[in-house]
């Protein structure tokens, strides 16, 4: 009994049928053992819960060890792309054999103190790995699958080799049950939308990333998942032609198509953006004639973007500002530079005095991506003057960096950037120390939708007051 | 903008992926409507927290934005594998902050009353309209049975499907956590199915073992798994070719060395779990064998009378008016008699006093199908004159039937039996009252739990204490 391969389990499982397909690869299982006296006493681990959205907290508690004994949990997740991405935390169980992680601080791994959340926050990819990964889940219709264990001992590497004390399995959603999932391809306008369960009408929001371009979906459809019609907007793609099509009335035309949905109430729709989403939002507050945006939330944005050109203009004048782009001794670039100094000239930015709904702006305080502290700073004055100061709020975040995303996304401080306009690759650097960034995320997150749930769900629309 | 057919929003989402699948079917969204005066005030907000969880964990249920003093009317839905629709209501009245909040106000009316955070679930029933006799059983354990939670306007005790509701959220019941294995097994004769939890192992183990009646019920196994045990829904009804009810010891033998023997398995946590004419197995395991021997048993609903062999006998002969037994004033088949008197000779009963590891049996007080009242009376005098009262543990609930299922299973008072091999149809009664019923699988599972994970998990086996 003292060795049991888990060849012979592979074997017998031969006729598997894994619930919601969740095998680790083989490499991981298959060479495992248990000695006979570890089964004297079971260590028992428990998740919960194991199904959850991604903002959602965890509890995680490890029962049945010895008294102060040493453990590491460990998290693990196979990403779409193929990579293995860990956290782990060291701990101590307490004179019942105890470890909640909640409560008990972590002495070392890839985050320290009392971190409820640092098992996801604080993945990293595997020694080993490709440069410059980021964790972005492209298939919102099925789960972030995340296998966490407990380990004998405080360990830093090797965790593939050695048998974990036990293991639970847990899913991470972007979506809550029932909500739907349309491909929306309708007047040129291209993007994916996501409608909550139930008879609506629902407040909308339209939602769009930044210069990474493509069709992001999961942030559309954790909104949807608390209860907005969120359509996640493409505008930037390898397609040249189709970025020559695109004029400022793209935006408008996807506004107004969000707005039209049976399912929408059309008095009580928003428009979030981050990075160059966010100066596009700020446009559409300030200019359009047909958009009238109930509130506004810009992310990682800036208001430093040339007026009344189509998006072409604005890349082709944006990439010869590239020269201005630093390298740091790692050789990543850093485009933070190339708006400043924030520009005196009217058509050089968008003029926020115009804009008269409620705005909620969130920075990062070690954005190396954009100059946004700088951006905020000029768009409080410019509303000073203007008299709409009082419409704007600001949360900034020191050593955040650029992407500031949903809770519990791992914080990377660079990455592998594809600029659409040229293909040229680079390793961009974002910025941001782990355990701030993580902790602005949630932070951000959580005000997000207070904001959204106070100037969609709670207020009465001006007409309605009549 | 007065009238708003879905029919614009079938049309619309032709492309719709949904998430999931938990679209429901046509007919009851198709009819909706949402008068434009409704959208001047906040949409109402109801939220169920979690929306995925395991079928014997709890939700929380709360709406808000109504007006202070409102009836509402909370409403479940269920659409079941067998195409039958299930439903369960309560009548409430908001605060005066014009909000609701289920687990903690008080039903005026409906399926349930008084403060009942799960009586959405366990008080589900037919729709008006439907089949006779039905009962909820989840045959596919891979996927989740899903519920919508809606609040309509009013106190309504009928005609949802006609109504538009102001709010509806989805959600899961899951029976299987994620990393749960579904192993198919078909070895030395012995069919059943296999749930392996998560991890390394070894893990304790358990036996389970359904009534007559159905092939196998997988539900309570893959529910044991994911609270970490492995656990072997055995079938023993079908596997006779010749078609003949009648499964020696032997063959629950084998099954349970099967089990002991699988390299994820402690061969010495193994405990036995029967419910019905599988506690008969399970008592006739736990005293005769030789070879198995269990840390601990379960008996729910059971009898050490009579022997397996004679309880085939009768179940093949059900509906052919067996001496004893009944039809009530609805014709509804009343087995229970067959079990009385309890004999007094040893041999025509199971020797329990040979019994010699903790046992829980788990009854209703108000069981029309076995007469397990008078048989436990008797199983304690047996193990008080053997001196071996002290393994017996007994939960005996008033007003609980038969069908002792995990925690908020609709109770249903009787249902259509069918004969494995005859395939001839009673409408069996089973008896218990809805509301002490729901508490009995509630109170009785929680103490089941704890029953395993003390005797399997926590105890040190015998030989390791050397």
């Amino acid at each position: 009994m003292i060795f049991r391969s888990y060849c012979i389990l592979a074997q017998k499982a031969a006729r598997v049928l894994v619930s919601g397909k969740h095998q680790l690869p083989t490499c991981i299982w298959l060479s495992l053992r248990r000695s006979a006296s570890s089964m004297a006493v079971c260590p028992v681990l428990s998740v919960q819960p194991t199904r959850a959205l991604v903002d959602e907290k965890f509890q995680i508690v490890v029962r049945n060890l010895h008294p102060k004994q040493e453990v590491t949990v460990h998290s693990l997740h196979h990403s779409e792309d193929k990579d293995c991405w860990e956290a782990f935390g060291h701990y101590i169980s307490d004179e019942n054999g105890t470890v909640t992680v909640m409560e008990d601080a972590s002495r070392g791994g890839t985050y320290t103190g009392t971190e409820p959340m640092g098992l996801l926050w604080s993945l990293r990819p595997i020694p080993g790995s490709r440069h410059g990964l980021r964790l972005r889940k492209r298939n919102v219709l099925s789960p972030m699958v995340v296998n966490i264990s407990v380990y004998k001992g405080h360990m830093n590497q090797g965790f593939s080799e050695e048998a974990a004390l036990a293991t639970v399995v847990t899913e991470r959603w972007y979506l809550a049950p029932g909500v739907q999932r349309v491909d929306i391809r309708e007047q040129g306008v291209k993007g994916t939308l996501f409608i909550p369960p139930g008879p609506g009408p629902f407040p909308a929001v339209l939602d769009m990333w930044g210069g990474g371009g493509g069709l992001v979906e999961y942030r559309a459809a954790l909104l949807a998942s608390h209860g907005y019609v969120a359509l996640a907007l493409e505008y930037l793609t390898p397609d040249k032609k189709r970025t020559l099509d695109i004029e400022g009335g793209y935006f408008e035309m996807a506004y107004h198509i969000l707005q039209s949905l049976p399912q929408v109430s059309s008095d009580r729709v928003a428009v979030l953006g981050l990075s160059f989403g966010a100066s596009v939002t700020l446009t559409l507050a300030a200019y359009s004639k047909t958009a009238k945006p109930r509130c506004c939330v810009c992310i990682s944005g800036s208001h430093v973007q040339p007026v009344n050109k189509t998006l072409y203009e604005i890349f082709q004048l944006m990439n010869q500002s590239l020269a201005k782009a630093r390298i740091d001794e790692n050789n990543h670039v850093i485009w933070r530079d190339i708006i400043l100094p924030i520009p005196t000239e009217p058509d050089l930015k968008v003029d926020v005095g115009k804009i008269k709904c409620p705005l909620l702006v969130v920075i990062a305080q070690d954005d190396q991506n954009w100059a946004t502290v700088e951006s905020t700073e000029d768009m409080e004055q410019i509303m000073e003057r203007s008299g709409n100061r009082h419409l704007l709020t600001v949360l900034s975040y020191p050593d955040a960096g650029h992407l500031i995303e949903p809770p519990y996304t791992p914080h990377i401080r660079f990455s592998k950037f594809i600029n659409q306009f040229n293909r040229a690759k680079v390793m961009m650097l974002w910025g941001g120390q782990t355990k701030p960034h993580a902790d602005a995320q949630e932070d951000a997150w959580e005000k997000i939708l207070l904001f959204l749930q106070k100037h969609l769900y709670q207020d009465i629309p001006p007409a309605a007051k009549l």
